[in-house]
């Protein structure tokens, strides 16, 4: 017993849990307070005040949202698969919070001549991890939809699965470009690789416009909100869930939300990389010590982190109150004929610009020559005659 | 018996592991409802990559769950769920098919038998062995370099049965021929 305890105070595992706990409690704490930031923005966008009623500005309103969602009745159709019905949810909101493990929000903590990563897990498959997650997002959806026998939510589940499935294929391929660059599949390299200013959105502009597509695909966000569609299909897969259980989907977008703007700010804008963040660390090293000053620097970089991530949540929030729907048939010709050969392009452009040996200037040029391209055909192409939506 | 108490716990991660794993495989040809069959059959791959994470293989651990769980399961789950299955499948009353697996099923166990029984007498010697074998590195270099060729012949066949499967899809104009 002596030996566990030991082992427990001099290994990372106590420093680990804490860690795991404090970012767990800020991914439900963001994500909560998502769904007032939403409110608050639709409201501005919609030129309205939004909640104001709970607590000051209404920054009680996610509590009082959970309470009434706790207190409401929870209904379980008599004909659903009820241990199915009740999986779905869980699937959802457990993928939903699996998906940040990986990321790391900050560089390393020095306590007791130790470093400790700010970041749950380090393995060196980071991103396929992300990736798997993302993929198994789908289950929640198609569970919930179907075990609850009804045609609107069977619908909802199959548009969510076909549309994920779709858009996985583009966002696997704009990840590609990125490890083609860095050359390492772990999240943690790949941000300490952009460091100095070297973000990858610079380096990979396409890339990343097709992965925040994708993203708000696979966040089921509105452009992309089809399988929650309420004009079409009343609630989507959602429609028979009641209380809790609807508070659990509607909850794992938002930390969904939350999860991607993490792995698009590590992807592309640097992580916890900000500019000018060596001469603060050896100012703050000069001025208070090694080590102090290289916690404090950490700090400072997480912080940069979760200004990019909330950025990146307040982004979803914009887009979805500025751009409506798209029609199922747009959707997929989006996905399929659009975004995936602009992947295949771009991933070709990538890989002729780092052997060229001049990465930056030859992916610019070869995105100006493919626009040209594009727009050359576009404009020969043989005009339809009988065509009801042109393109 | 008293061993087992003893046991490093990686142990008792396989015996878990593999209880689930068959547990999720008897699930998945018990069930008499295709969509908790497939349902057991996720949990089954789970639990297989879960064996290769703790035979250091991250990288075919991922894979499996991107390809399997992720990306073929979904398209199982979304056939299935199209199909409302809810008479009983009258297959057993078939003489031909019932011989037919039967066949198959002493085919496969013979193959497994003679497999098992080579692969006891070789033994991998741990102290030689390579950790890093199933790291991304080490199996990115040994497909692009040793195995060249059968992965490009592989990517080309994947590329034929692609160009097939959108041929079959594609609607054609005036009559079908196929």
């Amino acid at each position: 017993m002596g030996s566990f305890v030991q082992w427990l105070t001099e290994s990372m595992f106590l420093w680990k849990a804490l860690i795991i706990i404090v970012i767990f409690a800020i991914t439900l704490a963001i994500a909560a307070y998502s769904t007032w930031g939403e409110r608050k923005v639709a409201a501005y966008i919609q030129d309205r005040r939004g909640p104001n009623r709970a607590g000051w500005g209404g920054l009680l309103q996610p509590l009082a949202d959970a309470g009434k969602m706790f207190f409401k009745e929870d209904f379980i159709p008599a004909q659903a698969d009820k241990w199915l019905f009740i999986l779905g949810p869980c699937l959802s909101m457990f993928t939903a919070l699996m998906s940040s493990a990986v990321v790391p929000f900050g560089s390393s903590f020095i306590i007791g001549g130790k470093e400790v990563f700010v970041q749950a897990i380090e393995i060196n498959i980071g991103i396929l991890y992300v990736f798997g997650v993302v993929s198994l997002g789908v289950y929640g959806v198609m569970i919930g939809g179907w075990a609850s026998n009804n045609k609107f939510s069977l619908l909802g589940a199959i548009r969510a699965a076909s549309q994920n499935i779709s858009y996985e294929l583009a966002m696997g391929m704009s990840i590609i470009a990125i490890l083609m660059m860095s050359g390492t599949l772990s999240v943690r390299e790949i941000v300490l690789q952009q460091h100095g200013g070297n973000w990858n959105i610079f380096y990979q502009p396409l890339g990343f416009l097709i992965f925040t597509i994708c993203a708000f695909a696979e966040c089921n966000r509105t452009p992309f909100d089809l399988p929650e569609c309420e004009t079409e299909l009343v609630g989507g897969y959602h429609t028979e869930y009641s209380s809790m259980k609807l508070g659990f989907y509607l909850f794992a977008e938002y930390i969904n939300m939350f999860a991607s703007s993490a792995v698009t700010a590590c992807l592309f804008f640097g992580g916890y990389n900000y500019p000018g963040m060596d001469f603060v660390e050896r100012q703050l090293i000069s001025g208070i010590g090694a080590n102090a000053g290289h916690n404090v620097a950490t700090l400072i970089g997480i912080g940069s982190m979760f200004i990019k991530i909330l950025f990146g949540i307040f982004f979803f929030m914009w887009v979805r109150w500025t751009v409506p729907r798209f029609r199922y048939d747009q959707l997929m010709n989006l996905g399929w004929k659009g975004l995936i050969p602009l992947a295949v392009a771009n991933l070709i452009i990538t890989a002729v610009a780092i052997l060229s040996g001049y990465k930056l200037v030859g992916i610019w040029v070869g995105l100006a020559i493919m626009i040209v391209l594009i727009s050359i055909v576009w404009s020969l192409r043989p005009k339809k005659k009988n065509a009801i939506m042109g393109a | 018996m008293q061993n087992i108490f003893n046991l490093p716990p990686i142990w008792y991660s396989f015996a878990i592991l593999s209880v689930l794993t068959l547990f999720g495989a008897l699930g998945t040809i018990m069930s008499k409802n295709p969509v908790h069959s497939v349902i057991y059959l996720i949990v089954t791959f789970f639990s297989i990559s879960a064996h290769y994470i703790l035979l250091n293989a991250q990288f075919l651990a991922a894979v499996n769950i991107i390809v399997y769980a992720g990306a073929i399961m979904v398209l199982f789950l979304f056939v299935i769920m199209f199909l409302n299955m809810k008479e009983e499948a009258d297959e057993m009353k078939n003489n031909k098919l019932v011989t037919a697996a039967i066949v198959t099923a002493l085919l496969l166990g013979g193959i497994l038998i003679i497999f098992l029984r080579r692969a006891g007498k070789e033994k991998v010697d741990a102290l030689g062995f390579n950790s890093q074998t199933g790291m991304v590195e080490i199996l990115g270099q040994s497909l692009y370099g040793e195995y060249l060729l059968p992965f490009e012949l592989i990517s080309v066949l994947f590329l034929v049965a692609m160009a097939g499967a959108v041929m079959l899809a594609k609607r054609e104009q005036g009559e079908r021929h196929f």
